[in-house]
């Protein structure tokens, strides 16, 4: 068993390479004179500037919160830049001519951008570092009435609707991490399906951090008007560096009547060295607005990298009838720490929530789910089933669970349950026993842990999880 | 094709086998019975290379050095345990399983792998025989199954599996008249001349329907007594203690 132990506090990164690419960077540090260079950077109308300026002023009224089970050093928040981006920047009239430095960083990470690769039959926004370089398939979607580009276009192209729906669920004034997005966020992607319109592929938005010192920051607005329909899903990667870089992202979803938007995740930001040495913070503000009747929002995560992951994606169910639902794997080794869950926000009748999180530890990490159930008076008849299953490798990890619950209406019916297991040495035995290595028994059962989330990603990526999670916990057995 | 030569093992400090001898040769089937607290799972344990164990002594199979060997290695060389208490592992599914456990053996003895299909079809005929529905496949590796489901599913395993030197540890344990009729035959069906079986039970019932070459008594980490299937009547008849007052110290 001790060799397992010690196979899983270490691991290897296959994401860590740096790309060379010529780097327009804003000044380390943030002012207003950085909020405003990004505004004018980009081209912003009035409104926007004036919206980040007043996120900004807001932002230093704010301390930076302190009440997650997270620890780390204070973070200077002068001491990163708030604007990298690859240049020149590219206006593009085709993906031919994207820089080949970043075709080849995305093919490299196996996110191919290149059109002929009609097959996968997703549509992919790629980001890199501040700005989004190119989104494939915009021509077939646009047939089917389906708006899929990066943020900067939506301003440019859509501002009405950007107008109408940002900060709509997220406002500048909801936390630290949510007021600094809003006042210096980049870029992102932003994804309108009109009303009636089931979106004819999956939308994917890839993120690389690539500079060093860079914060990344950006929003996610996705809006499924009466009876529409989407699949969306973010992955995310970072090179190897032994500082610590913070990424703060908004991602707001809003979903009509009708409607119904999934949300996957699957971050493998860089978690830093076996010592605990760099990676990334990931602390995101992700929330769900059921704001039609019989709408649903489902958020899918597999959470494996980050020296830190502090999210918690929620669902405020507003619509009578409407079903919020949240799947989790997060997975912590080394020194890693995840505080992370979700909120579920019961406000129409009959409203429903699933609440089904797996947290797996090992080394010294420490995996802490969070999460709210609230029940609101006007909430009669809703429903809430929470499940967290925590699993234990090894004897130095730590697995914490936090769940609150507040019911104001008595008709609720709210259930809760929660186990925390180890992998057994009778089930390594019994694996390997059949042939199997200590290596394959491992992620076999890990897997198995994680089966019922899985399930609810998007077929190609529940493969891909699994190989992620097959290497974040077993790089170097043997 | 067993050799077993003073094997000693023990396990905080306390000693459990103490000097134990044992050969089978290829095809045959050797019970062996005894107290509880005698050390027949520490056998089948150690022979399979469970961790705890303070290990000294020979166990070779066929000339290759068993103790030397990670267990998944001692798998490769075709040893099976059917489980006493066969382990549940929750989201896994059991034909996954163990086609993943056939193919991992089969490449370690330079065969080719078993394609999906194919293995279903073997599975699926194993299966009919020992009465199991074929909705076992789908299910999680022993979650949530009876006693005597898990007992079949272990049959069911060493069947795919093909084992050379196959323990059984208890698996008649548990088991009702129909299961133990069903168990019995699956293991009647796989005895072949080139497979040699250690049978271990507390009940000479099974011993009826698998009637082994040899029986052992263990009693105190040592055989004490052997003898053919007699031993197992005589074991009924008066038990161990008296059985083994019998033997000459």
């Amino acid at each position: 068993m001790s060799d397992v132990i010690e196979a899983l506090v270490e691991r290897e990164y296959a994401f860590g390479f740096h790309s060379d690419l010529d780097t327009d960077l804003a000044p380390k540090g943030l002012d207003e004179d950085v909020v405003r260079l990004i505004s004018a950077k980009k081209g912003e109308p009035e409104w926007l500037l004036e919206w980040r300026l007043a996120a900004f002023c807001h932002f230093l009224t704010l301390e930076e919160p302190t009440w997650s089970n997270v620890h780390h050093p204070p973070i200077d928040y002068q001491d990163m830049h708030y604007w990298a981006a690859p240049k020149p920047k590219p206006q593009l009239a085709s993906l031919d001519e994207l820089d080949p430095e970043i075709r080849a960083t995305f093919d490299k990470l196996g996110i191919s951008l290149a059109e002929q690769e009609r097959l996968s039959g997703v549509a992919v926004d790629a980001i890199l570092d501040s700005v989004s370089v190119a989104t494939t398939f915009k021509a077939k979607l646009a047939e089917a009435g389906v708006i899929f580009c990066s943020f900067s276009e939506a301003v440019r192209e859509h501002p009405d609707l950007v107008r109408k729906y940002l900060g709509s669920v997220v406002g500048y004034r909801d936390n630290f991490f949510a007021a600094l997005n809003s006042a210096v966020f980049s870029d992102g992607s932003f994804c309108f399906i009109p009303a009636g319109v089931r979106c004819p592929m999956e939308l994917s938005t890839y993120f690389r951090i690539n500079a060093a010192q860079t914060g990344q920051f950006e929003r996610t607005l996705i809006v499924a008007e009466e009876g529409a329909s989407v699949s969306y899903l973010e992955g995310c990667t970072a090179p190897m560096r032994d500082e610590n870089q913070l990424h703060a992202a908004v991602v707001e979803l809003i979903a009509l009547d009708d409607a119904s938007i999934k949300y996957s995740t699957v971050q493998n930001w860089y978690p830093g060295d076996a010592d605990g040495k760099g990676g990334i913070y990931n602390f995101v503000t992700k929330r769900g607005r059921c704001a039609g009747a019989r709408s649903k929002i489902s958020w899918t995560q597999v959470e494996t990298g980050s020296a830190i992951t502090w999210k918690y994606p929620s669902v405020i169910l507003q619509g009578d009838d409407s079903v919020g639902e949240f799947y989790s794997v997060a997975v912590t080794t080394n020194h890693q720490q995840a505080d992370t869950g979700t909120k579920m926000i019961h406000i129409g009748r009959n409203t429903r929530s699933t609440i089904l999180s797996k947290g797996i530890s090992a080394g010294h990490a420490q995996n802490t789910y969070r999460g709210l159930v609230k029940i609101l008076r006007s909430a009669t008849g809703a429903r809430n089933h929470t499940r967290c299953d925590s699993l234990l490798i090894g004897p130095e990890c730590g697995a914490h669970t936090f769940p609150y619950v507040e019911v104001k209406n008595d008709t609720a019916q709210v259930e809760h349950e929660a186990s925390t297991s180890k992998i057994g040495e009778d089930q390594l035995f019994y694996c390997r026993q059949r042939g199997l290595t200590e290596e394959d028994a491992t992620s076999m059962i890990v897997n198995g842990f994680c089966r019922e989330v899985f399930d609810e990603l998007p077929m190609e990526y529940a493969v891909e999880a699994q190989a992620l999670m097959r290497v974040s916990l077993e790089g170097a057995v043997g | 094709m067993l050799h077993i030569a003073n094997l000693r093992a023990s396990i905080a400090g306390k000693t459990i086998l103490n000097g134990l001898d044992l050969d089978i040769a290829a095809g045959e089937v050797h019970a062996i019975m005894g107290p509880n607290g005698a050390g027949k799972s520490t056998l089948a344990n150690v022979l399979a290379g469970r961790d705890g164990y303070v290990v000294s002594g020979e166990a070779t199979f066929e000339g290759v050095d068993l103790l030397a060997l990670a267990p998944e290695d001692r798998a490769a060389v075709g040893v099976f345990l059917a489980f006493q208490h066969p382990v549940e592992i929750p989201g896994v599914g059991n034909m996954y399983f163990l086609r993943s456990a056939v193919n991992v053996v089969r490449a370690k003895r330079g065969l080719p792998e078993i394609g999906a299909m194919d293995f279903l079809g073997v599975a699926k005929e194993h299966m009919a025989r020992l009465e199991m529905d074929p909705a076992f496949l789908s299910r999680s590796v022993n979650a949530g199954f009876s006693g005597g489901e898990k007992k079949r599913n272990e049959i069911l395993q060493m069947s795919m599996l093909e084992p050379r030197l196959a323990i059984l540890d208890e698996t008649d344990s548990g088991l009702d008249i129909d299961a133990l009729r069903i168990v019995a035959q699956g293991i009647e069906r796989l005895r072949s001349p080139d497979r040699s079986m250690l049978i271990i039970t507390h009940h000479p019932r099974l011993l009826d329907d698998v009637r082994p070459d040899y029986v052992h008594v263990l009693s105190g980490g040592r055989i004490v007594r052997s003898g053919d299937h007699h031993l197992a009547a005589e074991l009924e008849a008066n038990g161990y203690t008296s059985t083994l007052a019998a033997v000459p110290a």
